[in-house]
């Protein structure tokens, strides 16, 4: 464990007392901002450029999900949580379905968690390249080189939407995963196009460092910005590669297996320095290691039943005794959550999700003073939040 | 008056072809930026999307000019049409060949840095006068960076002028017709005084990567946060015309301008300055952004001793060599 650091940054500074001239200058960072794009605002006291204090405020996106599962079976709410993290929703789907299969102690069969384990990886290579594609455009802008590492990006993520697309028939909210298993089994010759498409990702990642994590403009924007320590990053409660590149070596892919992660070795990256240098190596390992994962399970997905087999007459009717339960898995963003209190009804008495992007958010008023305007940028970048998430 | 005529003809001659260069120098821009990111670009107005310029203008034509309520109406509406001006006001003294030139100044390279350097007055005004937050942080980091650059920039620019010992460009580039180029003999001063002088044209076009007073994903659009329509435009026919006209200059102060084999003159001239502009636009989708210390550092601690050095060098080269 580090130290703990004594000059960590006030997030609760008093403006008024410290600044009585009323000389700095308040900027509303957002929502109507190109890098907040409407769904997110920081209210920043900047003196000159430099940021003194940074309020965000989230909301911008709230939907009332948690609510509004309230009133839905729980089939139905499968589809809802997909809106949640748009940028990877296989896994909010996983993590939904599978309180509801530990509230119901059911069983999945080992090829439908086979088949649950290469999607998670393949959506956390499609998610993290969107990641990447979006920090460049965060560092380089719309009109220069941040754009072509966008383009390439996205051009690498339609390859896996494409592979999700033949499996699910849709290319983004899927609605894949039922109570105790899948809904669609995987199509003949699926896994040659998958490991076609692992060949090319794996070909190109390398440009993709080239044109970032090992490009000397690109490190000179992210080393020692935004430096996050561990200790501040366990207390937040955040999660998943930002909680690596702060030097703490936590997956729960590794540390409390779900899925099939128990059947395969998965190599967890971390890194030192907690810089937005660190979380962005951070990711580009974790696509090389999902590429390796995908490569080495896609050719042995196990033969039999895709779900536990259960015939229900009406799906809506699913009910779940009494009870409460709390499931977590690891998502490209880190630990999501769910937690399920049924009441012996078909409808959930109370669900909570817990995003990891909520708790990535909250370290900002921590990161931001004393950085620029520009590294604010690169700082919300890398904390890679997603907004559907935060607000849900 | 002879003069007078020589210069509004020729001078009215190269504003509209510049300006016709400029408008497809949008669409080269838009159709090399899709190669490299394996798109298409425009394709669908005229052929090859040739007509997307025509199109973009047109659609600018439509959109209501809106001045801020509480913006400083004159500042706000005088800085695009100055933007235009100072960067077309350069063209001047380039030669596009031993003939074509508008008014050839016996202090034509002291008269092209200092019409650039009014450059950044229009944006500081645009930045100051639009009442906006995210327009003054624009301005202020483009005042710094323009101030700061235009150091480099009159030291490299000294060279050529050292070298053959003149500042009529005119005579810069019969001198390099005469003996070498200045980036093929004394290469060692007249290379790193064309990269000098390069980079520090990019950071006074605030082109990628120095485009730091308009970082689209920092401070919305900069300076250009609350223009609309065609004032909007002028800011971008503004930059895209300085970036052709540094060209332009570079060029005719470092690549010999319009000499070379085989062709007239002006040929030379245009495809040195298109190849020179290729290459600007080449670096900007490539390249990602600094952050305006770092451009800073980038220039007090290594263009300006550098500079200082080459012009010294220059001056002993003349002495000793020349």
């Amino acid at each position: 464990m580090t130290q703990k650091p004594s000059h960590r940054v006030d997030p609760h500074l008093v403006i008024e007392k410290y600044d009585p001239e009323a000389e700095l200058m308040l900027m509303h960072f957002g929502p109507q901002h190109p890098s907040t794009h409407g769904v997110f605002r920081m209210d920043l006291f900047l003196d000159g450029e430099i940021i003194v204090k940074a309020v965000p405020h989230c909301g911008y996106l709230h939907r009332a999900v948690e609510k509004l599962c309230e009133k839905l079976a729980y089939v139905q709410i499968t589809p809802i949580v997909d809106k949640n993290d748009y940028v990877a929703p296989m896994t909010n789907e996983q993590s939904l379905v599978m309180i509801f299969e530990a509230m119901l102690k059911l069983e999945v069969p080992r090829r439908a968690r086979w088949i649950r384990t290469i999607f998670a990886e393949l959506q956390r290579i499609a998610s993290h390249l969107l990641w990447l594609g979006t920090f460049s455009l965060d560092l380089g802008g719309a009109l220069g080189g941040g754009t072509t590492v966008f383009m390439y990006c996205f051009r690498e993520r339609e390859l896996i939407l494409d592979l999700f697309e033949e499996v699910t028939g849709a290319r983004f909210h899927y609605n894949t995963h039922t109570i105790g298993g899948n809904r669609h089994d995987l199509p003949k010759g699926w896994s040659q196009k998958v490991l076609a498409a692992m060949d090319t990702i794996a070909q190109r990642i390398p440009e993709y460092e080239a044109m970032t994590t090992q490009n000397r403009i690109f490190q000179q924007r992210t080393r020692g910005v935004g430096v996050l320590d561990g200790e501040l990053a366990l207390e937040l409660g955040i999660t998943g590669p930002i909680l690596r590149a702060s030097g703490i070596d936590h997956d729960l892919r590794r540390d409390a297996p779900f899925h099939a992660y128990d059947e395969v070795k998965v190599n967890v990256k971390t890194a030192e320095g907690g810089d937005c240098l660190a979380r962005a190596e951070v990711r580009v390992e974790e696509m090389k290691e999902s590429v390796r994962l995908v490569r080495e399970m896609v050719g042995a997905v196990p033969e039999g039943p895709i779900n536990s087999g259960k015939p229900v007459k009406l799906p809506v009717q699913t009910k779940i005794p009494v009870g409460q339960t709390y499931v977590g898995i690891e998502t490209p963003r880190g630990e999501l959550g769910g937690w399920l209190v049924a009441d012996g009804t078909q409808f959930p008495y109370r669900l909570k999700i817990r995003p990891p992007s909520l708790h990535a958010v909250s370290a900002l008023p921590y990161l931001l003073p004393g950085q620029t305007v520009s590294d604010a940028i690169a700082i919300l970048g890398s904390l890679d939040p997603i907004m559907g998430e935060v607000d849900r | 008056m002879n003069d007078f005529i020589h210069g509004s003809l020729y001078g009215g001659g190269i504003i509209v072809v510049l300006l016709t260069v400029t408008a497809m120098a949008l669409w080269f821009e838009r159709k090399m930026a899709g190669r490299m990111h394996s798109r298409l670009g425009p394709t669908i107005v005229g052929p090859f999307g040739l007509l997307q310029p025509v199109a973009d203008v047109v659609k600018l034509l439509q959109k209501e000019d809106i001045t801020p309520e509480k913006a400083d109406a004159a500042l706000f509406n005088l800085a695009p049409p100055m933007g235009a001006i100072a960067a077309i006001a350069v063209a001047a003294v380039i030669p596009f060949s031993s003939s074509i030139v508008a008014a050839d100044l016996e202090v034509g390279v002291l008269y092209l840095l200092a019409i650039g350097a009014l450059g950044v007055l229009p944006v500081f005004i645009a930045g100051w006068g639009s009442n906006n937050k995210f327009a003054m942080l624009g301005g202020m980091r483009a005042i710094a960076q323009s101030v700061s650059y235009e150091v480099p920039l009159v030291l490299a620019a000294m060279v050529p002028v050292i070298l053959s010992g003149s500042m009529k460009v005119s005579d810069i580039v019969a001198y390099q017709a005469a003996h070498h180029w200045m980036v093929t003999w004394p290469f060692f001063l007249g290379i790193p005084a064309f990269a000098i002088f390069m980079l520090a044209m990019l950071a006074e076009a605030n082109r990628i990567p120095f485009d730091i007073p308009e970082a689209e994903s920092e401070l919305v659009a900069g300076i250009t946060t609350e223009y609309t329509g065609m004032k909007f435009a002028l800011f971008y026919v503004a930059e895209y015309v300085h970036t052709l006209v540094a060209s332009a200059v570079g060029a005719a102060l470092f690549l010999g301008g319009w000499d070379g084999p085989f062709a007239p003159g002006i040929w030379w001239m245009v495809a040195k300055t298109l190849v020179l502009f290729a290459f600007i636009y080449w670096t900007r989708y490539s390249l990602l952004r600094f952050r305006s210390d770092q451009l800073m550092a980038l220039c007090w601690r290594w263009l300006v001793p550098t500079g200082v050095v080459l012009v010294a060098a220059s001056a002993v080269w003349v002495v000793f060599a020349g």
